[in-house]
């Protein structure tokens, strides 16, 4: 469908834009849920009032203070990982090829790690996960470069790196003491517990700069996964798109798990289950950035609620996830 | 003995006999699959095959020697033997008879099941870069032992090896369900793939349990990332027999496999039932790999490099990759744990550790190869 607004014409598909106002309002109804409920529960219509400061000091306290920044982290990381995904299973053109697999985020995890032994604030353990991040992927990309970098190279080497670093965090845990252990334990399930605006703040300025980047490198990217040759013919010029794109997914799995620590498998789904729903043939960035943000932030709220009062950390939410999103995978293809 | 000509595209038979060209088509190059079925090298005839398994044993021996001997507190060779064979109760001999002999035979055990089931699954799937951690197996058979462990209380190894089966034999299936589903096959990289995200699942979910109940954590937090220390010589009689039973499984495998690497249609041909391979040596693999983890945890790498280097020398044929795999594995894996206590010392790092640190690079190397990247 072409939209034409003077001499500007945008073409859209109406099966996406239907799916993305929906998770738009899945995304709001978990927002809500995740603001009134609790051990506190809060009316919706409260929750207005307590976050323009005209609540109940407690309602305020506990609404803009504690969950406000949790659920808002949670959604920005969430996108924030879905496009992530998108971009590096567009790049490997394999569904399993999302940065969780191929060492960025536990490249982010050592470096988050170091940080914590180092002694570091809560802000420089973030800046550790980012250069961590950085890093690695420089390293991957600079291994798995022979004249051009090709998608299933860069899975396989940067599964290499990835239990390279898997090892070295779990030596820096043995080494660490035990308070250090403790802490960078907790961070590196994943967990959006006791994030505050500083957390958040950081990931929506990445978000700012990055999502419109990702939005020019949809086009392009979509050519890519028509192989090399074909994009060519088509006037892409190959190795910067990829580039920029590579650089784009490790800045933002990079500043999504400095907020919120190595949560696997949202960068994995998100994309996956957003091509589902819109029946896109390539990847879609946009949805796949509203389906991260519901699926992390309905996986926090679940790992909050389920077994309280125990909180479970979101990760081991996304990873049961993650395994009952392969079986369906396994299901599904074989037919 | 080259394929009939008429296999399909996708079960083409690699040609052992010659340097096959990567292929560029999507995960069904047959030349690509048998990376490490070179041409046998000229020398490896069966006096110099036999020759070379001594040398093997005798290099094993040495680093049994060497484990007993070597460690936080290194104690002469002389005071190795007389501990076994005059006994004095000090505490060098109580050191070794109690500490340091129980965890070099669990290593030798550990070895030589992970070489052999990484042989086994390398050759069964035709994928060079299958390895029991790699491929989730080895976390599928930890989440078991965890959730005997952690849930369900149960510290008998000869029962909790049974959950190590039960999640061995579930993750190997999905693995390669995983892997096979999908228009293209299980090419190196799905399998690959498919493998690691299984194994992160599983690891997940353990880590998950073991966070439940601390007192569990403090006791499993090592064996998780993979180590010889601090299991007793009970743990190591429990398991032998299972370990002992895979392992004459595997090595009776040699044959049929032998002739399934020649493509399904082939293998058939010679008289061999594919399923029935294929099942045995799953059933292996499982028992390797189960008691292997309930032994020392999750390890990843050793059944992916020492095949590939075995292959390199003695060229392809099964029957002697799959004891050289078996006996070789344990040298290094013993040289890897040596390395581990000396370089720490007083403390420890684990052998899990260790050997991730020597294998992904290896890994990586084998990964920027041509003919294997060139799916």
């Amino acid at each position: 469908m072409n939209v034409r607004v003077g001499p500007c014409s945008i073409r859209l598909a109406p099966r996406a834009l239907i799916v993305g106002v929906c998770l738009i309002l899945v995304a709001f109804a978990v927002t809500v849920a995740a603001l009134s409920t609790g051990e506190l529960a809060v009316p919706a219509a409260d929750i207005v009032r307590a976050l323009f400061g005209e609540g109940t000091p407690v309602a305020e306290l506990i609404v803009s203070k504690l969950r406000a920044p949790r659920v808002v982290t949670g959604l920005m990381v969430g996108a924030a990982f879905g496009l992530s995904g998108a971009i590096f299973q567009s790049l490997t053109r394999n569904p399993l090829g999302s940065p969780d697999f191929i060492g960025f985020t536990a490249g982010a995890s050592t470096g988050g790690i170091l940080v914590v032994i180092a002694g570091g604030s809560a802000m420089a353990i973030a800046g550790g996960a980012l250069a961590g991040c950085v890093l690695t992927a420089a390293l991957v990309y600079g291994l798995a470069f022979r004249g051009g970098v090709q998608g299933y190279r860069l899975v396989l080497v940067g599964i290499g790196a990835n239990a390279l670093l898997l090892a070295v965090n779990s030596y820096l845990l043995t080494r660490a003491n035990i308070n250090d252990a403790a802490t960078a334990g907790a961070w590196l399930t994943g967990s959006l517990g006791g994030r505050g605006w500083e957390h958040a703040i950081p990931v929506g300025l990445a978000l700012a700069v990055l999502v419109p980047v990702c939005a020019a490198l949809s086009r392009p990217m979509r050519m890519l996964e028509m192989g090399d040759d074909a994009a060519k013919a088509m006037g892409i010029r190959v190795e910067p798109v990829r580039a920029v794109a590579i650089a784009a997914g490790v800045l933002l799995s990079g500043v999504a798990t400095a907020a919120a620590g190595p949560v696997i498998f949202v960068a994995l789904a998100a994309p996956q289950l957003a091509r589902r729903l819109t029946r896109s043939p390539g990847v879609t960035m946009g949805a796949s950035a509203l389906m991260g943000a519901v699926l992390l932030t309905g996986a926090d709220l679940a790992a909050q609620r389920l077994l309280a009062p125990t909180q479970l950390p979101v990760g081991v939410l996304t990873a049961a996830i993650g395994g009952t999103y392969l079986a369906l995978l396994l299901r599904k293809d074989r037919h | 003995m080259r394929p009939a000509e008429n296999t399909t595209a996708r079960r083409a038979a690699p040609d052992p006999g010659t340097d096959a060209d990567p292929g560029t088509d999507a995960g069904t190059d047959p030349g690509a699959a048998t990376d490490g079925s070179v041409a046998r090298p000229k020398w490896a005839r069966p006096p110099v095959l036999v020759a070379g398994l001594v040398v093997v044993v005798a290099a094993l021996a040495l680093m049994v020697l060497a484990s007993i001997a070597l460690g936080a507190r290194s104690v002469p060779f002389s005071t190795v033997i007389d501990a076994f064979l005059a006994p004095d109760g000090s505490n060098d001999h109580t050191v070794i008879r109690e500490l340091r002999v129980p965890r070099t035979l669990l290593g030798l055990g550990v070895g030589a099941t992970l070489g052999l089931a990484g042989a086994l699954m390398q050759s069964l799937t035709r994928n060079p870069l299958a390895d029991p951690g790699l491929l989730g197996v080895n976390e599928g058979a930890a989440l078991g032992v965890t959730l005997a462990l952690g849930l369900f209380g149960l510290t008998d190894p000869a029962v909790y090896v049974w959950f190590a089966f039960g999640g061995a034999a579930l993750a190997a299936v999905m693995v390669y369900g995983l892997a096979a589903s999908g228009r293209s096959g299980s090419g190196p990289v799905r399998l690959t793939l498919a493998g690691v995200a299984l194994g992160m699942v599983a690891t997940a979910l353990s880590s998950a349990i073991l966070r439940m109940d601390q007192q569990t954590f403090d006791r499993m937090r090592f064996w998780l990332t993979g180590s010889l220390a601090g299991q007793t010589s009970d743990v190591l009689v429990r398991l032998a027999p299972f370990m002992v039973a895979g392992l004459v499984l595997g090595l009776s495998l040699a044959r049929p496999l032998n002739a399934l690497a020649l493509g399904d249609d082939a293998g058939r041909a010679l008289g061999v039932s594919i399923g029935r391979t294929r099942a045995l040596t799953g059933v292996a693999v499982t028992l390797l790999c189960g008691a292997a983890t309930a032994a020392a945890g999750p390890l990843w790498f050793v059944g992916l490099i020492v095949p590939h280097a075995v292959r390199a020398l003695v060229g392809p044929d099964q029957r002697w990759v799959l004891p050289y795999s078996a006996l070789a594995a344990p040298v290094l894996l013993l040289g890897a744990d040596v390395v581990g206590r000396l370089i720490a010392r007083p403390g420890e790092v684990q052998v899990g550790i260790v050997w991730a640190v020597i294998g992904a690079p290896i890994f990586i190397l084998l990964a920027r190869r041509r003919r294997v990247a060139a799916l």
